[in-house]
């Protein structure tokens, strides 16, 4: 499953090609192909905008939310300082960008697959289900809480199977946790990959392990490099050592990571 | 055709531009951003005797021009550096400086030891100033005694091989640091490690780092490390290699001004990983906006009032 990292990942300036209609909380950042060929959804990329200077040293790592011969598109929810400049790029702007980075998720061929979103976690399944063989195996579960309109969901769920659930409070959580073990367990012979919070990858990860269903997991760090070097992002593989999330992940085998 | 050469302690560097320890992974992690054998050197991740896995997560925090890390030299050990890792690194063309970290006297001569006998490696550069260990790191390196003792015994094991001796900043006197190296027998100092720092959240009302305390370095560090270099370069007569802060070629050049004989850069390699190849290649037009074409005629060239 892991792709070595980086063996052509080169970096690259190009230009931030979209417009905001109105400031969001939640925005679509569409950039310039920086020549990428091919990736594996589930695969992730460093942003920088040039305009940042020196005041923020590090790039930003986002999934990949598509990719098609004249463009990439990330989703980006505004949590930071980081994040709320990427939201008021204006057009032409000049992004520092390398990847693709990381591993990706699985996705054999006539194999029934559950792909569990949380919030944000939805954006790596949009390409996902764009380059899938078959995507009519494919079956979407997708938790959210803000509005669902800020979300891609409706593009997705005309193209495979797909069902919404939205957390108003934390009383709907025991409902919202019933119905992934659910979903998980129709699926028990198949494969579920699941990218989100933290939390919502613990439930996942439990559940799995508990029934023994083969489940791949998106992890999300902090990040200084993303290349493997600064060794900022680890978490522990199955036998407690240290690894890092940016160059062995950010999906690992449910089984085989501690979060 | 500019020559960017240097020769210092034993060491010959196409370039002066170093890759700093803990920045650059062991090299291989860059290879596809640039070609490794154009960088004067790389210093790889602190090694110690036996692997470490490292301090608790989160482990780094983004700061206004800068960063901390308190990563707690996680590292394969000696051993696996050099089955895995050095064997793919283009040692003939660039010089592979090896990073060592030990928590006492007789572990840094072992790791002398071992690491001395490959020829791979170039230099040793010795870690007295990690700030984010329990034991040894900061613990010899505030000590000019022990900084001493330690560099005397790195050097009676190094069969010849240039020992360079890391500093803190974290220190009333530096200068006094790094003339208990020279009296040691160090071949040459580098200087500055991070800064000892610290950031909170007033949400959770904890410290970011897991570790509370952590290292600062990136551009904001700069000013400190050239007034540090400054005062070393004036007190010692081995060579001194300038780190802290350097982003650009202008920035390498400062620290020459100063009378470096070389630099490391650290956190610009965040900034984008091919940070130091650009700085490698911007080099001669830096040059030219400081009116030469000779880094010995640089080197050292300071005009105090």
């Amino acid at each position: 499953m892991v792709e070595r990292n980086c063996r052509e990942v080169k970096v690259r300036e190009v230009r931030f090609l979209g417009t905001w209609d109105e400031p969001s909380d939640f925005v679509e950042l569409t950039l310039e192909n920086p020549g990428w060929e091919s990736y594996r959804p589930g695969q992730f990329a460093m942003l920088r905008a040039k305009l940042w200077g020196l005041e923020l040293p590090w790039g930003r790592p986002f999934s990949i939310s598509r990719v098609d011969a004249e463009t990439v598109t990330f989703f980006v929810q505004v949590v930071g300082r980081g994040t709320s400049r990427l939201a008021r790029l204006r057009p032409d702007d000049v992004v520092i960008i390398w990847g693709p980075l990381g591993n990706g998720f699985s996705a054999p061929p006539e194999t029934p697959t559950l792909l569990l979103a949380g919030g944000m976690g939805i954006a790596p399944f949009r390409g996902y289900i764009e380059n899938h063989p078959t995507p009519e195996f494919l079956h979407l579960l997708f938790a959210h809480r803000a509005s669902i309109d800020f979300y891609p969901y409706s593009s997705m769920s005309q193209k495979v199977r797909a069902d919404a659930v939205q957390e108003h409070s934390a009383d709907d959580l025991p409902d919202i946790i019933a119905r992934i073990e659910a979903a998980m367990d129709e699926y028990s012979g198949g494969l579920v990959l699941a990218c989100g919070p933290t939390p919502f990858l613990r439930t996942v990860q439990a559940h799995a392990l508990k029934k023994n269903i083969r489940a791949e997991i998106s992890l999300e760090k902090t990040m200084a490099c993303g290349v493997g070097a600064c060794l900022g992002c680890v978490c522990k593989d199955g036998q407690g050592k240290h690894v890092q999330v940016c160059a062995r992940g950010p999906v690992f085998s449910a089984a085989a990571v501690q979060i | 055709m500019i020559d960017l050469r240097v020769e210092f302690a034993g060491l010959v560097l196409k370039n002066p531009i170093i890759t700093a320890s803990g920045t650059f992974g062991f090299g291989l992690e860059f290879s596809s951003f640039g070609d490794l054998k154009r960088l004067g050197g790389i210093v790889v991740k602190g090694l110690s005797l036996k692997a470490r896995e490292g301090n608790p997560m989160p482990r780094v925090a983004e700061t206004p021009c800068g960063m901390l890390n308190a990563i707690g030299i996680q590292n394969p050990g000696v051993e696996a550096f050099l089955r895995d890792k050095l064997p793919l690194l283009p040692w003939r063309e660039t010089a592979i400086i090896a990073n060592m970290y030990a928590c006492t006297v007789p572990e840094f001569g072992e790791l002398a030891d071992t690491l001395s006998g490959e020829e791979g490696v170039a230099a040793l550069e010795v870690n007295v100033s990690c700030p984010n260990v329990s034991q040894g790191g900061s613990a010899f390196g505030q000590d000019p005694a022990q900084i001493r003792k330690v560099t005397e015994m790195v050097k009676k094991r190094a069969k010849g091989k240039p020992v360079i001796v890391k500093l803190s900043p974290n220190v009333t006197d530096i200068a006094s640091c790094a003339q208990a190296a020279q009296d040691g027998g160090a071949d040459a100092v580098s200087l500055i490690n991070t800064l000892l720092g610290m950031a909170v959240d007033i949400r959770t009302r904890k410290p970011t780092l897991a570790n509370v305390m952590g290292g600062l370095s990136g551009p904001a560090i700069k000013p400190v490390a050239l007034r540090c270099v400054h005062q070393v370069c004036r007190k010692v007569t081995i060579p001194v290699i300038g780190i802290g802060g350097i982003v650009s070629a202008e920035d390498a050049l400062e620290f020459i001004l100063l009378g470096a004989s070389a630099v490391q850069v650290g956190t610009a390699n965040f900034l984008r990983p091919d940070q130091s190849f650009r700085i490698v290649d911007d080099l001669p037009r830096a040059m030219i906006k400081a009116h030469s074409d000779s880094l010995h005629e640089l080197r050292g060239s300071l005009k105090l009032p």
